[in-house]
């Protein structure tokens, strides 16, 4: 068991599940340990390391398994998406953690947010180039990352993709790389979205 | 022909800073253009500048790039402030994560009624104190070097100088417990372009006041309340 990541968690999606999706992309297998032992999580034990930090770790599987591509400028277009996507991530993850009264408008800014600010920059982007990738013609995190993201908001609002359809193309194609598809099977290590009745455990160990 | 870089952001410190200081720290003479008033915005924002239609936004070798942490990494990386190899990246990485966690507290401060001010202050030293400045005054004391990382200044350096000066402004004493720390601040302030940065007259912006919050929503238009988190 030992050399392969160990990663320390709740058993749910939260900062960890991108981290999942890009371990799962490298063909990387992983051993759960699912228990929250120290005051900072994710944590991942790595190549000897005890790795804190989402995006820390993020980058090092990244860099590792060649998924960061292949220059500088390379990098910097990565990371903008990334980081772009991290932060509708962040919006999509805490719908589940509004007040009744603040649901609805909460849904509605995601859906504002999402087709109006961050699709269709990646619409473009695969427009524009014409790849099947978004960044150097090669399977990068920032696919991952996108994917993961798309797949979130569909489970927000199923048709949400509509106006879309590059990227519609995008998520079946890279859906249907092995390693990803193999993710998205069931059995896999991937998370199912927090549930309501699951809340009150995960706010007692954030909170 | 790369011209200097070129910084978009409000006359003050926000999200912005810690590219200012990572520049600064690295010798590197850059323009600014402050954002003041709405039509300013909308005009990068018509011109398609602003990929995600936010600030920051800067014009680096022929880039227009956004988001803070992909301008920062770019810059650390083109100016060997990234450490040697992939494992002192990842420490680096770390450390940074960190320290923009504790200086997220202090990021809306300038945003929140006089209240919730005085709570998030004391969240921010309570925090500084039990989670982050711990952990920092551990790794100085563990491996004894100058720096955070592989014994060379790096972005680790330049952004907990940052995030130390940050808290002492809301609790002078704040360093107290830390004399790793101490000597650290002291250490890395007197680091040529660091103390250059830190003189009266550099592009360091002062603490945010009302008339930078008052810019802020007159430009975005964000005229909600901010709670503390």
């Amino acid at each position: 068991m030992s050399g392969k990541p160990k990663l320390h968690y709740f058993n749910g999606r939260g900062r960890m599940e991108s981290i999942r999706w890009l371990l799962a992309a490298a063909g990387v297998e992983v051993c759960l340990y699912g228990s929250l032992l120290f005051q900072q999580v994710p944590m991942v034990e790595i190549d000897g390391m005890k790795m804190v930090q989402s995006r820390a770790i993020g980058n090092y599987i990244a860099m590792k398994y060649n998924l960061y591509g292949k220059d500088l400028k390379e990098r910097a277009l990565i990371d903008m998406y990334v980081e772009a996507v991290i932060d509708l991530n962040e919006l999509l993850m805490t719908h589940i953690l509004q007040p009744a009264d603040k649901k609805e408008q909460h849904f509605a800014t995601i859906v504002d947010k999402a087709t109006n600010r961050y699709f269709p920059v990646y619409e473009k982007v695969l427009k524009d180039h014409g790849q099947d990738f978004l960044v150097g013609n090669q399977f990068s995190r920032a696919d991952v990352q996108l994917l993961e993201t798309l797949l979130m908001a569909e489970e927000c609002k199923p048709d949400i993709l509509a106006k879309f359809p590059l990227l519609q193309s995008f998520k079946a194609r890279i859906s249907n790389i092995p390693t990803i598809k193999k993710f998205l099977q069931p059995g896999s290590q991937r998370k199912p979205p927090l549930q309501e009745k699951d809340l009150p455990k995960v706010m007692k160990i954030f909170h | 022909m790369a011209g200097k870089p070129k910084l978009y952001y409000f006359d003050g410190r926000g999200k912005m800073e810690s590219i200012r200081w990572l520049l600064a720290a690295a010798g590197v003479e850059f323009e600014e253009e402050s954002l003041e008033t709405r039509e300013q915005y909308e005009k990068l924002l018509q011109g398609g500048s602003l990929m995600f239609q936010q600030v920051p936004m800067v014009e680096i070798d022929g880039m227009k790039m956004v988001q803070t942490r992909a301008i920062l990494s770019y810059v650390a990386a083109k100016y060997n402030l990234y450490g040697k190899d992939l494992k002192e990246r990842a420490l680096i990485d770390m450390y940074v994560g960190g320290t923009d966690d504790l200086m997220g507290f202090i990021l809306m401060f300038p945003f929140l009624s006089a209240e919730d001010k005085e709570k998030q202050r004391a969240v921010v030293v309570q925090k500084a104190i039990s989670r982050y400045f711990p952990a920092y005054e551990k790794v100085l004391k563990d491996h004894g070097q100058d720096f955070l990382v592989g014994n060379n200044f790096s972005w680790a350096d330049v952004h907990l100088l940052e995030a130390i000066l940050m808290v002492e402004e809301k609790k002078s004493d704040v360093l107290s417990g830390f004399p790793q720390l101490q000597a650290f601040k002291a250490r890395i302030s007197s680091i040529p372009t660091i103390k250059k940065f830190l003189e009266p007259g550099s592009q360091r912006k002062p603490v945010p006041d009302d008339k930078y919050v008052e810019t802020v929503r007159r430009v975005l238009h964000m005229y909600y309340d901010i709670k503390a988190n």
